[in-house]
Order: C-alpha cells, then structure tokens, then sequence
C-alpha cells in the first residue's frame, strides 16, 4: 500500500529575471526517506530548495509556474502562511553560517520566537545537539559565542539549529561542501539516523556522497529532471546516457 | 630647458609633503594652545560650581547640565527617526524614486547651514509652537541637524551586516521584523553607536543652532522649556564680550577635549568594526 | 503589530528628513519672501543699503562679502588640503596614513567657535600690524574659513583618489612615467569629479559658517574694496541682528536666509549632479 508523496512538485519553472533555473520538473518524495538531488553547477538543485521553503520569494524578479505541495499544503499559493511554512521545512545552508551569537542562543532563537515555553529550551537544545552529534564537545561551553567552533562544528550546529526547530522536513544545500572528510561522515552518519523522523532532501554535487547517503536519487540538468529513481538503480543501471555520462565524471 | 622629471617629482613631492606638515601644525598649534592656556584652570571645582558674575568667575556648572540636556534631547529624538529611516531603507524597499527622494532630502539636509536651522528653529519651535527660548526648541532644531549623520552611518552598518544572517533567520522561520530586531539591529549596533556618538560630538559644538532656539540663560535649566546656553554658546559669549580669557580658555578645552574624546572613541569603534566584517 | 504596519511605520520614520528639509524651506521662504517681494528682488539683492531703522533693506554688500571671503577660503583651503589629500593616497606610508588621517579629521571635531577666538587671538594682531587696518577683516575670515574647510576637502578627495583603480598607477608606471607624473596625469584626472565635489561642498560649508566669521570678520556694512577691509557676510547679518530685530527687520533677516538658503542648495545640487555624473 503507497503512502502519499511528502512532497509533490508538479510541473514547476522558475525564472531569475530572463534565465529559466527549472523547467516544469514533477517529483515526489516520501516521508523518512532520504532523497538526493544531484546535477553539475547551474542545473537548479539549489532554486529547487529554496523554493520548497518559499525563500524565493527573497529574490528580486523572479517568477514561478507550476505546483508544489507539502502533505495537503499548498507551498506556493500567494496567501500561504511562509513563517509557520518554514519552521516545518528547515534549510541547512552549503557554507556553514552560525548567527554571531552564543551556541545556546543559535539553537533557541527559533523555538522561542516560535512560542514554546522557556523551561522546555534547555531539554530541546541538549536534544539537538546529541542528535546532530556535537552534545559532548560543546557541552560544557554552550554560552560561548557560536563563531569560534571549527567550520565542522558550526556546520554540525546549524544542523542541530534546524532540528531544535522541529520542521518535519529538512533541506540541506551542498551541507559539507567546505568540509573535512571527517567531519563530512559525521554528518552523513548523522543524516542516517535522522531519517527516521524526518524527511530529508540533500543537494550534493559530490555523486559519491549521493551514492552513500541516499535512498533515492534525482538527477537535474540545466534546470531539467533527467531521471529519478532508487539510488542504487540510477547509479548502476541508469536509464538516461546524460546520467551515465555525469556519474561516471565524463562532464560536471 | 627641461627639468629632468626625476628632480621636478623630488621639488613636487617634497612641497606637498610641506603643505601636510603645515597643516598638521595648524592642528597641533590650536590643540597644544588651547591645553596649555586652558587645561590647568579646568579642575572639578570649575565643572560643578554654577559661573558668576556672568562667567567672569566661577565655574561652568549650569552650561555642562545644559548641554547634556539638550543634546540628550536631540538624541534621544534624531536616534529613533534616523534609525528607521535606514531600516526602511535598507531593508524594506527597493531602490526606486521614492529612496532617491529619501536619501537625497538627507544629503540635503546635511548641507543646510547652521544659521539657516537657527532661523527655522527660531520662527517654528520658539514663536510658532510658543516653546520659547528653550531646552526643547534647541533639542528639537539639534535632532534635525544631527538626523543624516545618524541615518548615514546606520544605514552603512546595516548593511554591514553579511547577507547570510538574514537568510538563516528567514529560513529559521523569523518574520521579517524578528529578523531585524533580533539579529540585523544588535549586529548593526557598533556602527550605529558610532554615528550617534558623532552626533553628540558635532552637537557639543553647536553655536549658532542654540543662540537662537536655546537662548543664553545662565542658570540651570531643569524643566524642557527653560532656556539653557550650552558650553559652546558659553565660550562664544565669555570670548566675545571680553568677560574672561582665561574662563575662556578653560571652557574652550573642556569643549575641545570632550568633543575630540567622544570622535576618537568613535573612530576606534568604527575601525575595530570594520576589521570584525572584513 | 503587523509586518505591514511596520513596513508603513518605518515609511513615516524615512520622512522625516525630506519632511524636516520641506518644512524649513516653506518657514524660511514664508518669513522672508514677502519682504524680497515687497522691496522688490532687484533692490533687495543690489543694493548696499541696510539701514533696519530706516525701512533700508539692501544685502548686496553682504552677498558680495560672502562671495569674496567664500572665493578667498578656497584659494588657501583648496591648495592644502588637495596636497594633504594627495600625500595621504598617493605618498604616504600606510601606517603613517593609518594615522595622519584621523588626525587630520580632528580639525572637523574643533568648534567653529574655537577657530574664531584663535583667529581674534593670533591672527587679527599679525594683520593688524603686518598689513594694516582694523585687523578684523574680509582677509581674516577667508584665512580661517580656509582652515575650517580643509577635513572636508581632504575627506571626500582622499576617497576619490582611493577609488582610482591600481591598474591606472600600474600601467603608467609600467610607461616609465615617475610617480608624480601617474599622479598629475592620471590619478587626478581620474578622480576629477570626486574632487570638484569636495571643493563645492568645501564651498558651502565656508559660505554657510556663521560663527567664526562674525568673530574675525569686523561685520561693517559696506562694500569692501580692500582684503583688509572689515566685512559683513550674509551669514552674520542674520546672527548679529536676529536677536533683537521685530517686524519688516525681522522678517528682512529672514529675506537674507532665503538667498543664503538658495545658493546652498544650488551648491549641493551641483556637487549631486557632478557625483551623479561620475
């Protein structure tokens, strides 16, 4: 029995100004699965994010067609709500981006501003941490200021930020780009053990990291979907020669 | 016959070098003069003793108070206004007719001439609005004086800030107004500090603004509708009228002190700034 | 409160500068203008009439001293502080830039008050005895006035020269052009518009000063046909009388902020254009 898609995108374009980033892509994505958007530069895996949390609507001049759908939600209708949209789908950025604030104060911005009661902040901020795996090296030093821990921490924070928010999604754009190999597997680690509460998207243009740390796999060209698929499917026995060409390095 | 241009760049360079240095002792002859002149007079007993005899004796009491107070006034008045004015600014429109229009009535307003806000003050808050010769007509006319330099340097501090900041808070679910308020305006605060200490610098300074909206009474003002002459007011009057050259003095480098303190401590603020983002 | 009740608070708070610069525009030209009207604009501006008590009301003295003592500002101010400028961008070491130009900046935290007592001190005396006359003099308010423009002038050409791109030094050099040579021939031609900015606005803040002026000036009411005459600029006519003047008088100083306050905006809207343009 097929449970209903997460998320639905059905036939979505976008424009910056006069260059088209996506040209009427579909997909759907299960809940608690992880699913992987790859493509070389320019091929619109990031416009893709930044529209499913509407922080498009940042952008001077662009414009959009098409349907996108979180559960029953309809993401794109002009009267959504974006604030309550984005605490339940959160972004992790590629560059790591700490707020010039203390550990603590990065994690509980967003619940607080949200509503929840103080005494419940603790609890959720320890709980974050533990599950992006930065608990016991921050622990004893959770009011000093989020920027002086190494860029793989602060990435490993703004994951646990986006947790403490509790979204039921999360988006995460080119996460361990600028990163150690260590500090990349824990990350990944992380994501796996995630995924059983959320539904988790990652844009990597590295293929082996989509290789690893996906179940599904979704391949962009210049803002077109070439295929999707399950990832061990697409990257053995890919049905398109573009994927092909790409994964095996011949351009990208 | 030609120069060789080696010799005329030595006989060039060397004369602009002699201008700067001229300069250079044009500052330090008005600074070390001032000092020496004035600085050994200036003791507590000069700042908290209300003047007598119109200055002649006497401390300067009535004029710190009164100058604290009015430039408080002004910028507790100009902060607000001018801070606004660079959020909506930078972060609430686009570039489009109406900024223009904003950006260039400060610019403006930036180069009006003392004596011409003197005058505005005069006929608006003191007749017009009947505040007479006062704490608030002068506070008022000074927030309008020091309104684009709070604007001017806010506005380059918010948009300091790294574009990044604002994209983790949209997407952390802040509205736009928790975005600035929570993140944006603290990030942004040296550098507004900053401008408003230069405000309170220029404000200190300010004659011709006051002698008109403040009037030059000698006591202590205490409500906003008692005429209060400030330090600056102060000096013009005792140099002036002949009452005192050493009170004079004294006076003088108080005023020039605090006033090249307060802008140093903002330059310093505005350095340090600048290395944090760069 | 809603995000677009903030977006239109902020909106009101962004008037208030165009607002401030509308609202002394319409006091000062709904106090004088009548009167200009009245005498009739050609007598007002040409006539070196000014007797209050009479019903006399002819600035053309004070627009001419004004012009003069402005036009003797630039001829000291302009020269020193372009070579400061140049020194600092072009010549200088940059530790010792790092701390020249701050310093240089502490002459724009001196009161103007402060530099008409020094100039009543030390300068009115040397002409004086030097020259000849009075002392206080169209002479003396130029020379202090040119001091008093010196940070603007400095400020704003440093950044014009800082702006030129390196690629312009490093191709000329690379021509066997001496340094002085990139500078004369390249640099300034380069950062030309930004210079002619400083110089207006130097313009308008030394036609625009009010206080130091009326200290060293002598403030007589005739036409000077000498530098060493003493003159009364339009700047200080407003200062000296608006303190007692009532009725036609009164309004006659308000007249003579009006053209005050015309010249300035021509002189900002011209260093707008020039800025604009580059």
């Amino acid at each position: 029995m097929e449970q209903p898609p997460k998320i639905r995108i059905d036939g979505l374009s976008f424009w910056y100004k006069d260059f088209q980033a996506l040209d009427r892509v579909s997909l759907a994505i299960r809940a608690n699965e992880i699913f992987g958007l790859m493509g070389p530069a320019k091929s619109g895996k990031s416009t893709l994010l930044k529209v499913l949390n509407r922080l498009c609507d940042l952008l001077p001049e662009a414009r959009l067609e098409g349907k996108a759908y979180l559960d029953d939600l309809d993401l794109l209708a002009p009267d959504t709500d974006v604030v309550s949209l984005r605490r339940r789908v959160g972004l992790v950025l590629s560059k790591p981006t700490p707020l010039p604030r203390s550990i603590y104060e990065n994690l509980v911005l967003a619940p607080r501003l949200a509503g929840r009661p103080h005494k419940e902040l603790p609890a959720l901020a320890e709980e974050a941490l533990k599950a992006a795996r930065l608990w016991d090296e921050v622990k004893d030093r959770l009011h000093d200021s989020a920027l002086r821990l190494s860029g793989g921490q602060q990435q490993r924070l703004c994951l646990a930020r986006t947790l403490a928010m509790q979204p039921e999604v999360i988006l995460l754009d080119e996460p361990t780009s600028g990163l150690d190999p260590i500090s990349t597997a824990k990350i990944e680690e992380t994501l796996f053990q995630l995924k059983s509460r959320y539904t988790i998207i990652l844009v990597s243009n590295n293929t082996k990291q989509i290789a690893r740390a996906t179940d599904r796999t979704a391949f962009l060209l210049m803002g077109r979907l070439i295929e999707v698929g399950e990832t061990s499917q697409v990257f053995t026995v890919p049905r398109d020669q573009r994927t092909d060409d790409y994964i095996s390095g011949r351009f990208g | 016959m030609r120069l060789d241009p080696r010799v005329s760049q030595a006989v060039i360079i060397s004369a602009l070098w002699a201008l700067t240095g001229f300069t250079l002792l044009i500052l330090i002859v008005i600074i070390v003069n001032i000092s020496v002149e004035g600085l050994p007079r200036v003791s507590w007993t000069f700042l908290t003793q209300p003047p007598h005899d119109m200055g002649r004796s006497g401390g300067i009491f009535s004029t710190v108070v009164a100058t604290a107070y009015i430039t408080f006034l002004a910028i507790v008045v100009a902060t607000p206004l001018g801070v606004g004015t660079a959020i909506y600014l930078t972060e609430y429109t686009r570039e489009s007719w109406l900024t223009r229009i904003i950006r260039f009535g400060a610019e403006c307003l930036a180069g009006v001439p003392s004596i011409i806000l003197g005058l505005f003050g005069f006929v608006l808050f003191v007749l017009k609005l009947g505040f007479g010769w006062s704490v608030l007509s002068g506070g008022l006319t000074l927030a309008i004086m020091v309104l684009p330099i709070i604007i001017r340097t806010s506005e380059e501090a918010i948009k300091a800030v790294p574009e990044e900041y604002r994209v983790v808070c949209y997407s952390l679910g802040l509205s736009q107004w928790q975005t600035i308020a929570k993140i944006v305006l603290p990030s942004a605060l040296p550098g507004i500090t900053t401008g408003v200490m230069l405000s309170v610098g220029r404000s200190l300074g300010e004659t011709a603004v006051l002698l008109f909206t403040a009037g030059a009474a000698l006591r202590t003002p205490v409500s906003l509708f008692d005429s209060g002459r400030t330090m600056a007011v102060h000096f013009y009057i005792l140099a002036r009228e002949g009452i005192s050259l050493p009170n004079a003095y004294a006076t003088a480098a108080v005023l020039m002190f605090s006033i090249l303190g307060i802008n140093l401590a903002a330059y310093g603020l505005m350095q340090r700034l600048m290395r944090r983002f760069s | 409160m809603t995000s677009k009740g903030i977006e239109r608070l902020l909106l009101v708070l962004a008037l208030s500068s165009v607002g401030s610069l509308a609202l002394i525009t319409f006091f000062i030209f709904w106090e004088g203008l009548p009167l200009i009207l009245g005498t009739g604009p050609g007598d007002f501006l040409f006539s070196t009439h000014w007797a209050p008590t009479k019903g006399r009301f002819g600035i053309g003295a004070m627009i001419v001293s004004s012009v003069v003592v402005t036009l003797g500002a630039l001829v000291l101010g302009v020269p020193l502080g372009l070579a400061c400028a140049i020194v600092l961008a072009e010549f200088a070491p940059k530790r010792l830039k790092q701390v020249l130009k701050p310093t240089l900046e502490l002459l724009a935290g001196i009161p103007s008050v402060v530099y008409g007592f020094l100039g009543v001190l030390w300068l009115v005396p040397l002409i004086r005895e030097h020259l000849g006359g009075p002392g206080l003099s169209l002479l003396a308010a130029a020379v202090i006035l040119g001091i008093m423009i010196l940070p603007t002038i400095i400020s704003i050409s440093i950044d014009s020269l800082s702006a030129v791109p390196d690629l312009y030094r490093d191709g000329s050099l690379a021509l066997g052009a001496t340094r002085w040579q990139t500078v004369q021939r390249v640099v300034l031609p380069a950062a030309r518009s930004g210079i002619i900015t400083a110089i207006i606005l130097g313009m308008g803040r030394a036609v625009g000063e009010t206080m130091a002026v009326i200290m060293v000036a002598g403030n007589a009411l005739k036409l000077p046909t000498s530098l060493l005459d003493p003159v009364r600029t339009l700047t200080s006519n407003i200062a000296l009388e608006l303190g007692y003047a009532s009725g036609r008088h009164r309004e006659a100083l308000f007249a003579t902020g009006v053209v005050l306050f015309v010249i300035i905006m021509i002189l900002n809207l011209t260093a707008a254009a020039v800025t604009r343009r580059r």
